[in-house]
């Protein structure tokens, strides 16, 4: 008859509690908290444009305190920003950050920029920007991951295609039809393709505008479609043998617009939209879009 | 599991009449058996509670950490995981589709290649030397690089009747980087034929060609089974890099449902897909192996 060591028994006995405690205490040591309530400061109330009220500088619970940073992708296309350089003022999303940063009460020197790939502007967790504008259109369905801004820019999609293509001719939607397109991913344009044109060919979908335009380049789709600032500046610049064939009406009445992206929930959103809108307000933003994009007026609307 | 000896330990003295050669375990074997079985079961029980216990502090900890709700809604959305599917899986064809023709051609063109750097005689120097500059540069040649170069500079140069599919193109730079590897595996394998093996078959009075074809090739290719089917599966999910040139593949589809409605949902999909294309193909691998292992062992086949 064998007998059981007694003592080994307890000491696995032990072990076999220790680790369960061990594990438990983690569950309840190890979970992060989460800092973006608690540790920063209350989000203020809504209140008018920055600098008056609760929305000054220093009064904003920002990614570095005194600093604000913003996002962008890289690299960061014309006409929104000039030399893939956010940083210079030049273009028009960076002069609306340094805008909506001034009504914050924040200097020039006080701006930080992130690269934030588009990817990632969604992502859920811990946002490393305070916030981000990359030619992100607002939609419903995107509100719900993360927040946005009011508009500060009216978008419209238009198509563009070599001149001597078949596709150059299109004047209405249904000329498009046939036609090989491309768009980028992620983009409103490929909504716009797949919603308001519904092409019989396969569209090719694109990692990046520049892989777009290579492939317009080579003939290995007819025309691409991408909103209209980013058309003008293509076919003006970049691809020279490129026309704009047209350009689309918004979608069901309602204009499409770039919005600013914020973490879902952030402590900024209402000081941060009130800035857009007493820009919108005073016409700044208006002025900025004479300055930095051309004029869309010249561009047919296809039907 | 109980040990049966054939041989009782301790002849029994009161064994009845009828029952005289049935066996009748002793004592001490009973109580050894019933002691085992009780250590058996109590290491399974052990294992169990030590398993749960793991498993709901993992699930507490995931289920209680402060993001999770987001997270759930973000990358676990019944809805979105719904909407995703179809397109997905319509991705999934032209993986599958590049899979079948590429795989065919790289195992077809690695062969060849291998056979070229594995050729005697001086007069093949030049086919030697080409057929390790390609395998040299294509091997180092970053994937990701040459088809951008395949698929947006073939085009550029406006060639008559060559193709700009991005497909078909994306397709050849596959073809192009996965043989160079192929072509090494098969390569070990035909250098790993003993020489003895090419001797007698000569001696024999067979020609070079006969050798290679009858005698070294059979013997290299079965022993490179595991290392090809590997190639197999990196080549599968590498289809999905053709779409930089706009073709739609699986994880494609998931992006563009991601990029739209800013839900990592069908990322998540498109993933476990892959995972379950996977397994398959890991088991078939692991049944050749057995096999071949079976086989040698035998010392039927060499």
């Amino acid at each position: 008859m064998p007998v059981a060591n007694p003592h080994r028994y307890a000491r696995r006995r032990g072990l076999l509690a220790a680790t369960a405690a061990l594990l438990c205490a983690a569950v309840a040591g190890c979970a992060p908290q989460d800092d973006s309530d608690s540790a920063k400061s209350p989000g203020p109330a809504p209140g008018g444009p920055a600098g008056k009220g609760s929305c000054g500088k220093g009064k904003l619970a920002t990614e570095t305190a005194g600093k604000l940073t913003v996002g962008t992708d890289k690299p960061a296309y014309a006409p929104w920003f000039q030399d893939d350089d956010p940083a210079s003022g030049k273009g028009f999303e960076s002069a609306v950050a340094y805008a909506v940063a001034e009504r914050l009460g924040y200097g020039r020197s006080d701006v930080i920029w992130q690269t934030v790939p588009f990817q990632n502007s969604f992502a859920p967790g811990e946002k490393k920007f305070d916030f981000d504008l990359n030619q992100i259109s607002i939609s419903d369905e995107r509100r719900r991951a993360v927040d946005f801004s009011p508009g500060y820019y009216d978008v419209r999609q238009a198509v563009i295609a070599l001149k001597d293509s078949p596709a150059a001719k299109a004047t209405s939607v249904a000329d498009l039809k046939r036609v090989k397109l491309g768009a980028q991913v992620g983009s409103t344009s490929l909504d716009v393709l797949n919603d308001v044109i519904k092409p019989g060919p396969r569209p090719a979908v694109f990692q990046k505008n520049d892989f777009a335009k290579t492939a317009l380049k080579n003939g290995q789709v007819d025309a691409i479609i991408v909103d209209l600032p980013t058309a003008f500046y293509i076919t003006s610049a970049e691809v020279k043998e490129a026309k704009i064939v047209g350009q689309f009406d918004a979608e069901g009445g309602k204009a499409e617009q770039f919005g600013l992206v914020l973490d879902k929930g952030s402590a900024l959103t209402a000081c941060v939209s009130g800035a857009v809108d007493s820009l919108r307000k005073d016409g700044t933003l208006a002025r900025l879009e004479k300055k930095w994009l051309s004029e869309a007026a010249d561009a047919p609307v296809l039907k | 599991m109980t040990v049966k000896d054939t041989v009782p330990e301790s002849s029994d003295k009161s064994e009845k009449k009828g029952a005289a050669d049935a066996y009748v375990p002793s004592a001490r074997r009973v109580e050894r058996e019933r002691f085992k079985r009780a250590r058996a079961r109590r290491a399974t029980a052990v294992a169990a509670g030590s398993t749960l216990v793991t498993a709901v502090a993992l699930f507490l900890l995931v289920v209680n950490s402060p993001g999770w709700p987001r997270t759930r809604e973000t990358f676990f959305s019944a809805h979105y995981a719904r909407e995703a599917l179809p397109k997905v899986l319509e991705g999934l064809l032209l993986n599958l589709r590049l899979l079948l023709v590429c795989g065919a051609a790289v195992l077809v063109l690695g062969l060849l290649i291998a056979i070229a750097r594995t050729l005697r005689g001086p007069v093949f120097f030049p086919l030697r030397a080409l057929a390790t500059a390609y395998t040299d540069f294509f091997r180092g040649l970053p994937l990701i690089i040459c088809l951008l170069m395949v698929v947006f500079g073939v085009p550029a140069l406006r060639l008559q009747g060559v193709t700009t599919d991005p497909v078909l193109l994306g397709g050849t730079a596959l073809v192009l980087t996965y043989s160079a590897y192929v072509a090494e595996v098969f390569r070990a394998g035909i250098e790993s034929v003993h020489p003895s093996q090419r001797a007698a078959a000569r001696s024999l009075g067979l020609t070079g060609r006969q050798t290679l074809r009858f005698v070294i090739l059979p013997q290299a290719v079965r022993r490179v089974v595991p290392p090809l089917l590997n190639d197999l599966v990196s080549l599968q999910k590498d289809t999905g890099l053709v779409s930089i040139a706009g073709a739609v593949d699986a994880v494609y589809a998931a992006q563009i449902v991601a990029g739209k409605s800013f839900n990592y949902t069908p990322y998540v999909l498109a993933g476990l897909i892959f995972v379950a294309l996977t397994i398959p193909m890991t088991r078939f691998t692991d049944w050749i192996t057995a096999r071949m292992d079976r086989r040698r062992a035998q010392g039927g086949i060499v």
